[in-house]
């Protein structure tokens, strides 16, 4: 027997599923909320806020001072500006490096090529923790070769935070599964016309892999933004310094909490603005591939 | 015409040589205190401009991940020639290598306060140029509210007064705690303000003696004594456990929440502004003596050092009574010499916080002085806030001494005799 589902009862679901939806909107906007309004509030009535729901109202004395008290401590444009930096590059070359490495993996057949391919997928469990020492070790130790002649090491550097962070399993695993699902007659009818393989990889892969490439730059930027420990250990100058470890300017033995919203608030405008920009391709990415972000 | 050259490329050459300073770099745990900074870099600069031989370079530092930074750049090779350290962490990085004795003048420290000098090995590897200090902090008016005496340096309260003080603020239902132990900053503020309760019971946290062994030392009579009386502090309800609000914290004491606050003078100056008849009273002794935690942040040479002449030249430059007494009138930290002290706004006889140049002189006492020390603050910190929580005492303790027992074993005994 079919059920009928009265309107009332359709009406109920509707308002069920709208609260549901709401106050899982709310465990994530309100954190948001919080951070915004305590940035403009002085410190004594942020603390008192807490206790009551005026924590996420512009209610209040509302103030500048936290943000020009926040300048006042910290490079803040300069931190800013190197995360962009070094994320930006990074983003960008792990976005060619690791979809050449895919697309060798899925349309070129080469001996070796499913082992290869299980080994750097198997990185994907190791974390970053245990390999943190020895990579320092190495990198403090590497020469290069630049502008101002030969350098013994890399440590306090842009290059020591972009290069060890080009490559990773789980870029390379995106852009697998996704070229994986293309149709492979598209690539059999490039290679019949005679396309080279860098011509299908630049004029027929990469075309109609937009989704992908805003999932993988979306997950990457917030790694590579979201760095604490490696740019800690391996970069002891100011003028390198990314927003994470520059925080740790804000927490004093008498911490001002007002300056530290501030500071989130403004480290938080780039990360937005970079989601913003890629989030229809990145929704679609996830509505095609169950990528959980 | 090319004699006249080479005379002249000749003479730029000695000239530039003689001319030319050796770089000494320096890395500070005071990024982000601004006040700091410039105190720093006032001292830096005379220093520069004093003599020929030496320029100070520095590096500042978060002070919260300044630690982590030094310790990846000794595996690094990466040390400074100065670096500034933490008293108590000072022993397990002069033993792990990073440091190396200093060679200054030591008719210069000669007046300086215990808590400034770092020993280690019967050397001496940093100084300080300030110490810190804590204190109960309360109201003249709530000692009259209450009928309390008010305890001095010579006549402290004793245990029992101490409990006393805080039954009669619990009773009289003025205040949401009696007292306030800042348990929700879970750091090094555990074993700096704890420890000293410990000692006052007669425990301590390993063997002050071998430091070989915690056996006894923390889980002995004395120290299930303190563990059972810290655990009523909290089950009571005489003051708020882990879970407190930061907000409460910081506000609770100026509000009139907290009848006492056990806090650090750091906190002093802003305290004074909003409460007129804050006072700071001395720690109480709970049978074996009275004692508040010792050592701040001090300077020190790295073992790799290509010129510690120059580093010593600047750290002796530094501790110059002029420069003490500056660091004191801008970060409110105690002065290390008692001239120094008498040169600043707060601590000269008189003083508003003159009380806490006494309390480090006569009750400062260091925390352990071994390598282990590290990692047996944090054993020593989860112990605490397991007790608290209402986990049992002994076995708490004994736990803790066994993981201290471990790490001593699994490093040798870090290099005590």
């Amino acid at each position: 027997m079919m059920a009928v589902l009265a309107p009332e009862n359709h009406g109920l679901r509707l308002a069920v599923r709208y609260l549901v939806l709401i106050l899982v909107a709310a465990i994530f906007v309100l954190p948001l909320l919080f951070m915004v309004m305590s940035s403009f509030k002085p410190d004594a009535q942020l603390l008192n806020d807490t206790s009551s729901l005026r924590a996420f109202l512009p209610v209040g004395d509302l103030t500048l001072e936290n943000y020009r008290e926040a300048f006042d401590r910290a490079p803040v444009r300069l931190f800013v500006l190197n995360s962009v930096l070094v994320t930006g590059v990074t983003v960008l070359l792990a976005l060619i490096v690791c979809s050449l490495a895919a697309f060798a993996f899925v349309y070129m057949n080469w001996r070796g090529r499913d082992v290869v391919l299980s080994i750097i997928l198997a990185t994907l469990i190791v974390p970053f923790e245990t390999i943190a020492i020895p990579l320092l070790l190495i990198v403090s130790k590497l020469p290069w070769i630049g502008l101002d002649g030969i350098e013994t090491t890399w440590l306090n550097t842009y290059r020591v935070q972009i290069i060890p962070w080009i490559a990773d399993g789980l870029t390379v695993f995106l852009f697998v599964q996704y070229f994986k699902d293309l149709p492979g007659e598209l690539i059999e009818a490039a290679r019949v016309e005679g396309a080279s393989w860098v011509q299908i990889y630049w004029r027929v892969v990469m075309p109609l892999a937009g989704p992908v490439i805003a999932t993988a730059a979306i997950l990457k930027f917030l790694l590579m933004y979201n760095q604490y420990l490696w740019p800690l250990i391996v970069v002891q100058q100011e003028q390198y310094r990314p927003v994470m470890v520059g925080l740790q300017y804000f927490f004093q033995l008498d911490t001002a909490w007002g300056e530290i919203m501030a500071y989130l608030t403004m480290i938080t405008v780039p990360v937005l603005a970079f989601y913003l920009v890629l989030q229809r391709a990145f929704i679609a990415s996830i509505a095609s591939q169950g990528v959980k972000g | 015409m090319k004699r006249l050259l080479m005379t002249s490329a000749a003479l730029t050459a000695f000239g530039g040589a003689a001319m030319a300073q050796t770089e000494i770099s320096m890395w500070y745990h005071g990024a982000g205190n601004q006040v700091e900074s410039d105190i720093l870099n006032g001292i830096v600069s005379d220093f520069n401009e004093s003599q020929s031989d030496w320029t100070v370079t520095v590096e500042s530092f978060p002070q919260a991940s300044y630690n982590d930074s030094v310790v990846a750049a000794a595996l690094a090779g990466n040390l400074p020639c100065i670096m500034d350290v933490d008293g108590p962490v000072m022993p397990n990085w002069a033993w792990s290598g990073y440091m190396q004795p200093l060679s200054i003048d030591e008719g210069l420290i000669e007046d300086f306060l215990p808590g400034t000098l770092g020993m280690w090995d019967g050397e001496l590897y940093s100084v300080g140029l300030w110490d810190a200090a804590v204190a109960l902090y309360a109201r003249e008016s709530t000692l009259e509210e209450l009928g309390l005496r008010r305890p001095t340096l010579e006549e402290p309260w004793t245990g029992e007064e101490f409990m006393a003080a805080l039954d009669a603020a619990r009773d009289s239902g003025n205040y949401e705690y009696a007292l306030d132990l800042g348990m929700n900053d879970q750091g090094e503020w555990y074993p700096y303000a704890f420890l000293p309760f410990l000692w006052s019971h007669g425990g301590s946290l390993v063997d002050r003696e071998t430091y070989a062994s915690a056996e006894g030392a923390l889980n002995g009579e004395a120290g299930i004594e303190f563990g059972e009386w810290w655990q009523m502090l909290f089950e009571e309800g005489y003051a708020p456990g882990t879970s407190e609000d930061p907000a409460d914290q910081t506000r609770g004491f100026i509000e009139g929440d907290f009848a006492f606050q056990w806090n650090g003078n750091w906190r002093a100056v802003a305290t004074m502004e909003e409460v007129d008849d804050v006072i700071f009273l001395p720690a109480p002794d709970f049978g074996a003596g009275n004692f508040i935690g010792g050592g701040s942040w001090q300077f020190g040479v790295s073992a790799s050092c290509p010129n510690p002449e120059g580093a010593n030249a600047f750290i002796e430059f530094a501790l110059q009574d002029e420069y003490l007494a500056a660091f004191s009138d801008g970060i409110g930290l105690i002065p290390a010499t008692s001239s120094a002290a008498a040169m600043t706004e707060n601590y000269a006889e008189g003083g508003p916080l003159a009380v806490f140049f006494d309390l480090s002189n006569d009750q400062a006492r260091l925390r352990p002085v071994t390598p282990g020390y590290v990692v047996q603050s944090e054993i020593f910190t989860k112990a605490m806030a397991d007790i608290a929580n209402g986990a049992d005492v002994i076995d708490t303790l004994d736990a803790a001494v066994d993981e201290i027992e471990s790490d001593i074993e699994a490093n040798q005994g870090y290099g005590h005799e």
